[in-house]
């Protein structure tokens, strides 16, 4: 593979703490990971492994008490771990958008879904109101709303989720920029409109030359979206590469284990594998491979010494010590079989 | 267990305004005319997008709603709306989120005891026997009796929840989406156990889902709902190799698949699904359909068997005439 230009987000060990009462929470810890200039990247791990936490941090968006205690947030070349708070409101909408979970929560409830849409070339891109307000509704017809005119006179609470999500899109659309976070944005949806919402972003990305990156914890909704993934266990990226050859060849037992717990609609299995055990507590994380008590390939070594994400070939990487054990599970036992 | 003509209507807006001005108030038919059959020792699937109505049928079955109209027949005996005990016991359920259906003061002892002592299952000295047993049963282990529910994981909870629903040894479990509010990797355990249970006590199950992968995993029959109708059932293999009701072929559509790959770039179905307050006139379906013509304005369609006849059956004028579209996700193979 040829020497890719200068990646647009680039995360090196990025660490973030949450001080509470009990001890500090190691909510990220040396997460790493790069987006490339018009590229979808998949970020995936289950509920409390930090993935929405990154991008709050990549945001500039972290809940208090929680800071970045370490690394960096490499912006187009510039660290926005330690840029001012004017400099990232600058790059806020324009540079980077967010798309959030909930679209209830995330909207306004008292404000006209058009006004919402309008806010952001109002306030960052210097249009006048009438302007704003004729950019709204190009933005809500390019997403895919019926009747924008009409449309832009409602309230969030007067329109279907998917219209909301929809709406949700538009204002992250609304100042043009670079990069699109997205946390979570079907998993409040029915899988019908799951599909619609997701190849509506596809569609855009292609159109605006957006990059993209997906916090999700749904496999699946990577392998259709994404071309690159990096997984993360307990507040670390524990595997990173192309969708393809992790999901063909996953060489982190972590994400075999994910990937084998998965049902999927056509090939179907007679168990679905699951992981025993619970996520480590990650105020008090245990020494070694973080994974290490659960995964079935696990050896004394693992126990020892953080495991950093080492290089394989491609441009994969992989943080576990014995990466040809899944390798070879998987040989036996092919996780995607027909396809 | 079967249910005919089940129908369940909700009054949403009913104001003094509108009784001054000799308005009918507004009424949701959330389930509007259903006939189900599950059959002793089976997995009947019942998948739909949210506001379909599978929970409120769900609810109606077990008895925690009262249905408008319509029956619950058990071994082909109308069960009357006021159920007793030992009626209740025959259907438990699990409900969807385990975090708010555990009462979260009581411990998991006190959450089962009270149970098994209410519908006095067991002589109250063999009352802790029997929690042990359950807890057993579900794969916690007596030592988690004394736990309250903050203390679990969401799976571990949804484990709590089985064992309090297979106290009462029912003979039907309705489960409301058992899994969706769980991690993946706890889903497959959640799964597994239930598949386990089914096998040892022979339970009949109705389960209610979204996930279209996981009603083929744990389902023999599957029943797909729309706007308060059934409008196709078949065996789940048949299902999903064969689907007749456009609406199911869009549904499996539109499930994105674990194969890494571009999927196409129309999306599987157009719309929301419309408001159940003013249902579509004719077929429910039709102003989301690919398929729709005149009659399917005009006429609404009722379920129907093949040319064939026998167990799959589609509410749709042309199911048996036209040939299916194409219906599993298409997936292009990338790099």
């Amino acid at each position: 593979m040829s020497e890719p230009a200068a990646p647009l987000l680039e995360v090196r060990d990025l660490q973030v703490r949450i001080p509470l009462s009990r001890g500090t929470v190691r909510a990220v810890d040396g997460a790493s990971f790069t987006v490339g200039v018009g590229g979808a990247m998949g970020l995936v791990g289950e509920s409390g492994c930090g993935k929405s936490m990154t991008l709050r941090a990549v945001m500039g968006l972290l809940p208090r008490p929680a800071e970045i205690t370490g690394g960096q947030v490499l912006f187009a070349g510039e660290d926005l771990a330690t840029a001012r708070a004017s400099r990232i409101r600058e790059l806020r909408g324009r540079g980077i958008a967010m798309i959030f979970q909930e679209p209830m929560t995330a909207l306004n409830p008292v404000m006209k879904v058009g006004a919402q849409i309008a806010e952001g070339p109002y306030a960052h891109l210097g249009y006048g109101r009438r302007k704003a307000r004729e950019r709204a509704i190009e933005l809500m017809q390019l997403v895919g709303i019926p009747d924008p005119v009409r449309r832009s006179q409602s309230y969030p609470h007067e329109l279907s989720g998917g219209m909301r999500q929809r709406v949700m899109i538009a204002i992250a659309l609304s100042c043009e920029p670079q990069l699109i976070l997205c946390d979570e944005p079907t998993t409040a949806l029915d899988v019908t409109i799951q599909d619609q919402i997701l190849k509506l972003l596809l569609r855009l990305r292609e159109e605006l030359g957006m990059s993209i990156v997906f916090v999700t914890h749904d496999l699946a909704v990577i392998a259709q979206t994404c071309q690159t993934l990096a997984v993360m266990y307990a507040g670390e990226v524990v595997e990173a590469g192309t969708v393809h050859e992790v999901f063909h060849q996953p060489r982190h037992p972590y994400t075999l284990g994910l990937l084998r717990s998965v049902p999927d609609p056509v090939d179907v299995r007679d168990v679905l594998d699951s992981i025993p055990g619970s996520p480590p507590d990650l105020v008090a994380p245990p020494p070694g491979c973080r994974f290490a008590p659960r995964c079935p390939f696990a050896e004394d070594d693992c126990l020892e010494g953080r495991k950093p994400l080492l290089p394989l070939e491609g441009d994969r990487a992989s943080a576990c010590i014995h990466p040809d054990r899944a390798a070879e599970s998987v040989r036996e036992q092919p996780v995607i079989t027909g396809v | 267990m079967a249910v005919r003509g089940l129908e369940m209507h909700f009054v949403v807006a009913d104001t003094l305004a509108r009784k001054l001005r000799r308005q009918p108030p507004d009424v949701v038919q959330a389930v509007a005319g259903v006939d189900l059959e599950v059959a002793r020792g089976e997995v009947l699937g019942l998948v739909g997008e949210s506001g379909c109505g599978k929970s409120t049928l769900g609810r109606c079955i077990v008895g925690l709603y009262r249905p408008t109209a319509g029956e619950v027949l058990w071994e082909g005996q109308p069960l009357r709306a006021d159920r007793d005990r030992a009626q209740r016991r025959r259907m438990q359920m699990v409900f969807q989120d385990p975090y708010s259906s555990l009462n979260p003061r009581m411990t998991v002892r006190q959450t089962l005891s009270e149970v098994l002592r209410v519908h006095r299952m067991v002589p109250r000295e063999r009352v802790d026997e029997r929690c042990r047993e359950l807890m057993d049963l579900v794969g916690l282990g007596a030592r988690s009796l004394d736990a309250h529910p903050r203390q679990f994981s969401g799976g571990q909870r949804q484990r709590v929840s089985v064992a309090r629903a297979l106290a009462l040894e029912p003979e039907l479990l309705v489960a409301d989406e058992p899994v969706s509010a769980l991690d993946v990797s706890v889903q497959a355990t959640v799964l597994n156990l239930l598949d386990d249970l089914r096998t040892q006590l022979g339970l009949t199950m109705l389960f209610i889902a979204h996930n279209m992968a996981v009603v083929r995993h744990v389902c023999d029959r599957v029943s797909v709902m729309y706007l308060g109708r059934i409008v196709e059932t078949a065996p789940t293999a048949e299902l999903f190799a064969n689907p007749r009701h456009p609406y199911t072929q869009g549904l499996l559509k539109a499930v994105p698949r674990l194969v890494p790959g571009r999927a196409s770039q129309a999306p599987a179905m157009v719309g929301d699904p419309p408001s159940p307050i003013d249902p579509p006139k004719g077929c429910r379906f039709h102003p989301r359909c690919p398929l729709a013509q005149q009659v399917c304005r005009e006429d609404d369609p009722a379920l129907a068997a093949g040319p064939s006849g026998g167990a799959h059956v589609a509410a749709c004028h042309f199911a048996w005439t036209a040939p299916p579209s194409p219906h599993q996700p298409e997936v292009v193979e990338t790099g």
